[in-house]
């Protein structure tokens, strides 16, 4: 009888489907998954250490780069943490625009899911759609921050700046008109909150065509239903958490479980799935989209109501106003030992974690009361995820493995940090 | 045979749920193009947009720059080199200021810390490098841009100074 050997497959890093730089090594038995080994580290590039050589405030730029699909939910978790070992007292009105912003994070990053898991299992349309939204969201961020995805937005004490009264607006050129360019400025010619609220208005509508397009179609379902099925019990022990955990069917979400910023005097639902396949974690996310477009009317509606400050103004730990510093002595000096030496935090240990697109994200700080971390712990949920891809492949078929990378939303960013 | 089953058979033998997917794609098909025709037309920039660096001067054509080092203090990605020098008039000036593009990663602190507004993030995103080295930009460099564009710059700060 011949020895019959189960063939290896090397995919990625550079496969167009492995999201980045996966590299998996596949044992197959024909077109049967055997074992997925996942190698990871491709893009490492030593966020914890680096912040161990910097002040505090200049690693939030790197945050931004984890999860580099969902900016601003990264660096909440980063200030979160700082700001529980600083003990500064945040403004509400910065903190109804962490939430809000959470939000749009949340929403660009199912988007850019969608399209990409839709691309993976075929269905091109989807894509295109999802990144028109998602255009409309980068100009929020960019309007907030000026960068369309590395915000550097959030401080500790607050967000750097207020949002802005006016949008930037299309000119004319030989393409467009005047006419068609006032068409185009339709929706910009209020605030940025206007403009968010136009933009919540027409979200749900989106998110219908996307369900008509994939919900019950029958090629979509053949690709998901019934494909990488975990347990409630075993996506506990493996750690799951965010729509992966929510799609096998507990109701687990840190906005609700352990409220942080104003999550707790908003209304919204956590859907959670029943069986906990692929088909379920794709509705889960659905209805986490629409939710998120509910949170961020309420938030807006909030901030219309309640201008204020959006920075403490304990400016041992955020700089002055401009205006402030440039007349008076005393803020200049402020803002001369914050961008030089920064702050110091009390010593101690604090772990910081936000309810990120993808599941739990959590700084752990150990500071010795320096002005740099002694030592920082991120805790991305896409490793654990990726940790039991194995699990979930075993017995599916190559083009599977596609679909679970897909359904488990892998950003290398985290991952590999 | 129930209802539902039924149901589910005509469903899936008329491709309903494939046909309904097609009519919004073909809705989409007869609606306005939300593309761009980009070198000719650009999408809307913030006033606070983060790309190309300048050093700006004062009106009377004097440089902003003081060389206090505070944005080479702040850079995250140590991308600013600076070298200080006392002027012949006895003004402290810079006599390096090189920004390496390649190390920066545009955060913005720089133009935060900056006391004079002498160092500015433009809304210029479009430049390329054809040479080895020209991605360092050095203060000649950066005192072009800032001369070039400096009426956007004005406007962009003026447009967000009540926010900042």
């Amino acid at each position: 009888m011949p020895e019959i050997r189960n063939y290896t497959l090397n995919f990625g890093p550079q496969h167009p489907a492995a999201h980045g730089v996966l590299r998996l090594i596949l044992e197959m038995d024909g077109e049967v998954i055997q074992r997925a080994d996942p190698h990871i580290g491709l893009l490492h590039r030593a966020t914890e250490k680096l912040a161990e050589s910097k002040p505090y405030n200049q690693s939030i730029g790197y945050m931004d780069r984890l999860d580099y699909v969902s900016m601003m939910s990264n660096e909440h978790g980063y200030i979160l943490a700082l700001e529980k070992l600083l003990g500064v007292e945040v403004p509400e009105r910065a903190q109804y625009i962490r939430v809000m912003f959470d939000e749009i994070t949340r929403l660009l990053n199912h988007l850019l899911w969608i399209g990409a898991h839709g691309l993976d299992v075929g269905a091109m349309t989807m894509f295109l759609y999802a990144f028109r939204e998602r255009e409309d969201l980068m100009d929020v961020y960019e309007a907030v921050s000026g960068a369309r995805l590395h915000a550097t937005y959030y401080r500790p004490g607050g967000v750097a700046r207020d949002l802005p009264d006016s949008m930037p607006q299309y000119k004319a050129s030989k393409w467009h008109s005047q006419k068609e360019v006032s068409r185009l400025n339709d929706t910009r010619s209020g605030s940025l909150l206007d403009f968010i609220e136009d933009f919540t208005t027409r979200f749900p509508g989106y998110v219908d065509e996307y369900e008509t397009l994939l919900t019950d179609n029958r090629i979509w379902k053949q690709r998901l239903v019934d494909i990488a099925i975990v347990s409630p019990e075993r996506a506990m022990q493996l750690g799951f958490t965010g729509p992966m955990l929510r799609g096998s069917g507990i109701e687990w979400d840190l906005r609700r479980k352990q409220p942080y910023a104003v999550y707790d005097k908003l209304d919204f639902d956590i859907p959670v799935g029943t069986n906990g396949d692929s088909y379920d974690r794709y509705l889960v996310r659905m209805e986490e989209m629409r939710q998120s477009n509910h949170i961020i009317k309420q938030c807006v509606d909030w901030l219309r109501a309640n201008p204020g400050i959006v920075m403490a103004a304990d400016h041992k730990v955020t700089p002055p106003r401009r205006e402030e510093m440039k007349g008076d002595m005393e803020s200049l000096i402020h803002h001369f030992k914050l961008f030089t030496e920064g702050y110091c935090l009390p010593e101690g240990e604090a772990y910081g974690a936000v309810e990120h697109p993808k599941g739990e994200f959590g700084v752990y700080l150990v500071s010795d009361g320096a002005n740099k971390p002694y030592r920082m712990k991120i805790r991305a949920p896409g490793f654990a995820h990726l940790s039991a891809l194995d699990e979930m492949t075993r017995g599916h078929m190559l083009s599977d493995v596609v679909a679970v990378i897909g359904t488990q939303d892998i950003v290398f960013g985290e991952i590999d940090r | 045979m129930s209802m539902r089953t039924v149901k589910h058979y005509i469903k899936s033998f008329l491709f309903l749920e494939l046909i309904q997917g097609m009519m919004v794609t073909g809705k989409y098909l007869f609606k306005r193009k939300i593309t761009l025709q980009y070198p000719e037309q650009k999408t809307p920039i913030s006033p606070r947009f983060r790309g190309l660096h300048a050093q700006r001067r004062y009106a009377n054509g004097e440089e902003r720059c003081i060389a206090c080092k505070l944005c080479e203090a702040v850079c995250p990605a140590l991308a600013i080199t600076i070298d200080v020098e006392e002027r012949d008039d006895g003004t402290r000036r810079t006599s390096k200021y090189d920004i390496d593009l390649f190390k920066c990663i545009y955060c913005g602190f720089c133009e935060e810390a900056c006391p004079v507004d002498a160092i500015v993030e433009t809304d210029v995103f479009e430049y390329h490098f054809e040479n080895r080295g020209e991605n360092i930009m050095t203060k000649d460099k950066l005192l072009a841009v800032g001369d070039k564009y400096e009426d956007s710059i004005a406007a962009n700060r003026a447009a967000d100074a009540p926010y900042r």
